[in-house]
């Protein structure tokens, strides 16, 4: 099953409410994903030459104190924040290609997103209890999507959770499951593309992070799913300023978005778009199959 | 006098209890916020009003009720509808009326996809437009659509009758268009009559049925059942 939310404050005014109202659908979508869940927020953008690091380490016994010094060594540190003691944020004086590289090195440690806006948190939980752990209702921002895992191709991991970094300030939520996964994970593989997981979805999101490496747009990689993708989805993808969506053509996945003056939002079911303000009043609808929807500036 | 049940202070399950337990009377459900199963079950002529957005399985295998959604609905309105009248102003999402056996659901916006998949005796009237496979394996009642149907309208259908007035993205296998004759003119005046819609006439419609090709149709076996 699972669960997708996903919201784009077009007022500003919305967007010291985003963690709570994130939050809020998260929790109307947990029984459709009572597994993990986990959230891709985007705020506090970082300068240009600087980038924002999302670390992630499996044992909460992890020296976060010494990984922040490593970084200043290398780079220079303009903020660490500890999440959680399995998550921190690590705002770094480097382009994020060069802190992915270095991050990747550190033992221990999984890089769950590099950008200058994005945070990616995750954790095999139920949706109620991450909403709660990660204190989403303090996080403000411009937009957030999120996800609630029912588990049907991969483990019930961490890692296996939802967002799917695809790249910088990029990344990837998926309701459904593919069925050509692993002859697509070898050709990505062989493309210099790398997956942590069996998870059929960070094949989407390493797909997607192949395709606009070779030059694609973002919307000509999500087209190109569709061609090459066997099986059942609903995407939504996070970008720096905004969000798109697609359904597959058979469209056996549910989304529906709501639209009002001060915000534009996804969700599987309006359950969760129920939590939002005004919502009785915004406009109601559901993404046609097989087609490309996006708000705010996606990357060209 | 309806009764009334506010779904932000009482359960789905409550409301549902309340409606099984009546044998007449009004009901009128509040806050109904997308949740599942709002009203389904019922099996007395009962009329229900739901203000606001329901969510799956509204009104599901209704009997004898009728059930009016002021607002939008979740996949699979009225499934499996025995009889009765389920409405919905606003818009139905995928699998609306499926496997319905009779009755009448009436859909003022769109329903998406396979919408009516599966009939088997119910009446299916949307003022706007359908989404693709709708009427998929239908084997009997009547879909109406005002607006235009997406891909694969029909496939693989029984005896329903599908009429369309906008355009049909494709036809699904071994659905076909067909002569609209004097009974089915008298049945879609009927059936628009029946919704309420008065700026649309059956000239204004085209009708798709099966070929007969695909499932093992023996013309003889049915007049033999119908003399029988």
């Amino acid at each position: 099953m699972c669960g997708i939310v996903g919201i784009f404050c077009k007022s500003p005014a919305l967007e010291e409410r985003l963690g709570a109202l994130v939050g809020d659908m998260l929790v109307q979508m947990g029984d459709r994903g009572p597994d993990s869940a986990g959230v891709a927020i985007y705020r506090d953008p970082v300068g240009a030459g600087a980038s924002k690091l999302s670390l992630y380490a499996s044992d909460a016994a992890v020296d976060w104190t010494a990984v922040t010094e490593l970084a200043a060594g290398a780079f220079g540190v303009s903020r660490s924040v500890e999440v959680t003691p399995r998550h921190i944020i690590l705002d770094v004086l480097a382009e994020p290609d060069d802190a992915q590289a270095w991050a990747e090195t550190l033992p221990g440690v999984t890089v769950m997103s590099t950008g200058r806006k994005i945070e990616i948190y995750k954790e095999a939980v139920e949706p109620a209890a991450f909403v709660q752990t990660f204190d989403l209702a303090g996080m403000a921002g411009s937009h957030a999507i999120g996800h609630t895992r029912m588990a049907t191709e991969s483990k019930v991991t961490t890692a296996g959770s939802h967002p799917f970094s695809t790249g910088m300030d990029l990344c990837l939520v998926h309701n459904g499951s593919l069925s050509n996964h692993n002859r697509l994970r070898q050709e990505l593989r062989r493309e210099g593309i790398g997956f942590k997981t069996e998870n059929d979805s960070e094949v989407a999101a390493g797909y997607l992070t192949w395709r606009m490496r070779e030059g694609a747009t973002l919307e000509q990689a999500l087209e190109g799913c569709l061609e090459d993708l066997d099986g059942f989805y609903t995407f939504a993808v996070g970008t720096a300023d905004g969000f798109a969506v697609l359904r597959d053509p058979i469209a056996c996945k549910p989304a529906v978005m709501a639209e009002t003056d001060d915000y534009v939002a996804i969700a599987s079911e309006y359950r969760a778009l129920a939590e939002l303000p005004d919502a009785a009043d915004a406009t109601v609808w559901e993404p046609s199959p097989g087609v490309v929807y996006s708000w705010g500036a996606v990357p060209a | 006098m309806s009764i009334e049940f506010d779904l932000a202070t009482s359960s789905v399950r409550e409301l549902n209890q309340a409606l099984h337990d009546a044998r007449e009377g009004s009901f009128r459900v509040r806050n109904p916020r997308g949740a599942h199963a709002i009203a389904a079950g019922i099996d007395a002529p009962l009329e229900v009003d739901i203000d606001g957005h329901a969510g799956y399985y509204c009104a599901g295998m209704n009997q004898h009720a009728t059930v009016r959604v002021h607002g939008n609905a979740g996949v699979g309105l009225a499934e499996n509808i025995m009889s009765g009248r389920v409405e919905v102003d606003g818009d139905a999402s995928q699998s609306a009326g499926a496997t319905g056996h009779g009755g009448l659901v009436v859909i003022g916006g769109n329903a998406s996809a396979r919408c009516g998949i599966s009939m088997k005796g119910v009446d299916i009237v949307v003022r706007g437009s359908v989404g693709h496979l709708s009427a998929f394996m239908a084997q009997k009642g009547r879909l109406v659509v005002c607006g235009d149907a997406g891909d694969a309208l029909g496939d693989s259908i029984y005896e329903a009758h599908l009429y369309v007035a906008g355009s049909v993205a494709s036809l699904g296998a071994d659905c076909v268009e067909k002569e609209i004759r004097d009974h089915h003119e008298q049945e879609l005046l009927e059936l628009l009559a029946a919704a309420g819609i008065d700026d649309l006439k059956p000239a204004d419609f085209r009708r798709y049925g099966s070929a007969r090709q695909l499932y093992t149709f023996n013309v003889d076996d049915a007049e033999v059942a119908v003399s029988r």
